[in-house]
């Protein structure tokens, strides 16, 4: 299950800010047109030409979908603990601290309970800045204890992925991590407490096999990468291109694994539409 | 039959091939020593070498051409097996065989991955990579048990779910997902026993149960030992490195307490005696058997909560 080790479009609004002073313009991944900053942000990091969803993290879609000042996070300091010491061309136990100091992140989920228009959601949002959106300890356990304020409050649970799939560097402690959060979704499930899964580019690997596909309602980001294998192992197994569009948001509701296809700035019209017909 | 020994094999099958020559004379006294002396060597030998096996090497076991597959447990383990085909949605995936089989006094639904034994076979069984109607075929199948109350054991050996246009197609994703979530609150006893290759989420998808249990010479990881070199060294020449890293052993496994219990192989690996193995095995499923079908069937769900729920290391 691999997770992408690098990508082109991996802006962030928060590495754009921080590289480019104020006044700065940048170019559209998509379609090269040139948005002011400012622009971007009042788009929602959205291409106001082409529709191109720019890769934004937990923070922008917590302020993008909740009453102001109303989201609490959990579990803020959590971190991963190495239990396989794993060691490649570089220790884990170093990668972990290096890339808290840089991305600003303990780990590749934020989750937290916050409020739509007055209504109590419990919520978990996986940021692909933080090695590749990657799935281990830290974020299966954030997600079961997320899911298990739904199940104990009886409110709804909205998820957002965004990941490479499971965490190599935690072995078969982030296999299990798949197993965690969906047996927690099934109890959530039976207790009849809806859950939303948006899915965002790229979710892939075990994150798409399990708790993203998991929805009562899966939702999914214009034209993001969604699939089990990378694309880049399918072409290799089938020794061919791979069609356009493949493995696209779009793709995936055309095969029936997504319900519907939402652009960034109907997400909180929609979704909470969407819990209110199910509580 | 040469292709099939693995590098660290080699010592002994030509000290073995020597004795069976040597018994092939006409026995004096002198040779009888000789013999005895060099069997006592080989014993020595294998004692030495498979008790230092690497990591990479116990892989390489598990991946054994000649090592026992789930139809062959099945056949050695059980009496009146039906094999039952299809998830009544596509269609017969081959990769995972199942079916109702007696284990003595118990029955059981016996659901596994299946290798081939030669190119045709393998094509045949997709090399033991599932597709989705697999995972769905297995599903359907653990339904069928849970209405009648039949426990069911899952015998993992994969390289991994298939990862083909189609099988995205049709929610390779999706059907894992639908297992996990489904196997979690099965009303049945599940025992899962890996059996040779335990590889990321095509292994998990039929992995979810009440025990877990490795065969001594196996692996289970997030991600085989060769693309996790290619991920992360950016080449395949770090299998072993990559091997030693995931600490992907049936002891390994044990330690991080993410399984239940080790079943040893006979000296050399499952392949020198695949009789004996099952034998082993079936002893071993019928005393998990015992006391899982004591517990209450919603216990099972809360007990398999609680058992992955404990699956993770994290500073808080
Ligand atoms: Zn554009």
């Amino acid at each position: 299950m691999a997770w992408f080790k690098r990508s082109k479009q991996n802006i962030s609004p928060d590495s754009v800010k921080s590289d480019i002073p104020d006044g700065q313009w940048i170019k559209c991944e998509d379609c090269g047109e040139i948005i002011h900053i400012k622009q971007m942000e009042e788009n929602l990091w959205v291409c106001g030409k082409c529709n191109y969803h720019f890769r934004i993290g937990s923070l922008e879609y917590i302020n993008i979908l909740f009453d102001k000042g109303s989201f609490k996070e959990l579990d803020k300091k959590m971190r991963s603990g190495d239990p396989l010491e794993f060691v490649d061309t570089k220790k884990y136990s170093e990668r972990i601290p290096a890339t808290i100091k840089k991305s600003g992140l303990y780990d590749a989920v934020r989750t937290g309970i916050g409020k739509i228009e007055g209504k109590k959601i419990a919520f978990g949002c996986m940021d692909f800045k933080f090695i590749g959106g990657s799935m281990g300890s830290v974020v299966g356990e954030k997600l079961a204890r997320a899911i298990d304020k739904a199940y104990q409050q009886k409110i709804p649970l909205v998820i957002i992925s965004q990941s490479g799939g499971a965490r190599m560097m935690e072995g078969a402690f982030s296999l299990m991590q798949m197993a965690k959060t969906s047996s927690r979704l099934a109890r959530l499930a039976e207790a009849k407490i809806p859950y939303i899964s948006i899915l965002t580019d790229p979710t892939t690997g075990g994150t798409t096999a399990s708790y993203a596909m998991l929805g009562d309602i899966n939702i999914a980001e214009p034209n993001a990468l969604i699939g089990f294998a990378g694309p880049r192992v399918i072409k290799q197994t089938i020794g061919r291109d791979l069609p356009k569009g493949f493995q696209r948001s779009e793709f995936l509701e055309d095969h029936g694994f997504v319900d519907f296809i939402v652009n960034r700035k109907n997400l909180r019209e929609k979704l909470l539409l969407t819990i209110n017909y199910l509580s | 039959m040469a292709k099939n020994i693995l590098e660290f094999e080699k010592p002994i099958i030509e000290l073995e091939k020597k004795i069976e020559e040597m018994r092939s004379y006409d026995g004096s006294l002198d040779i009888k020593d000789e013999v005895k002396k060099l069997e006592q060597k080989v014993n020595q030998l294998k004692m030495n070498i498979y008790d230092n096996l690497t990591r990479w090497q116990k892989v390489q076991l598990a991946r054994h051409p000649e090592r026992p597959y789930t139809l062959d447990y099945i056949y050695n383990m059980t009496t009146d097996f039906i094999e039952l085909h299809g998830d009544r949605q596509f269609k017969d995936d081959k990769a995972i065989v199942a079916g109702l089989a007696a284990i003595d006094e118990y029955k059981v639904m016996i659901i596994g991955q299946q290798k081939g034994r030669d190119t045709k076979s393998n094509l045949y069984r997709n090399f033991g990579m599932a597709n989705p109607e697999g995972y769905r075929k297995a599903l359907r199948l653990m339904k069928l048990a849970e209405k009648f109350n039949i426990p069911v054991i899952t015998m993992i050996d994969t390289p991994g779910a298939y990862p083909g246009l189609e099988a995205e197609q049709r929610g390779q994703a999706e059907a894992i997902a639908r297992n996990l979530f489904e196997m979690s609150k099965l009303k049945v006893p599940i025992i899962v026993v890996i059996i040779g290759e335990g590889a990321s989420g095509g292994a998990l998808g039929i992995g979810i149960g009440d025990r877990i249990l490795m065969l001594q010479n196996t692996w289970y990881s997030v991600i085989s030992p060769e693309s996790c070199s290619s991920i992360l060294w950016r080449s395949w020449e770090y299998k072993e490195q990559a091997a030693e890293a995931l600490k992907l052993t049936a002891e390994d496994l044990l330690e991080q307490k993410l399984i239940d219990r080790i079943v040893p192989e006979p000296l050399g690996g499952a392949h020198k005696d695949p009789v004996a193995m099952a034998a082993t095995l079936k002893n071993v499923l019928k005393e998990e058997l015992a006391q899982l079908i004591k517990i209450k069937p919603d216990k099972l769900f809360q007990n398999r909560i609680d058992k992955f729920g404990k699956m993770g290391v994290y500073v808080e």
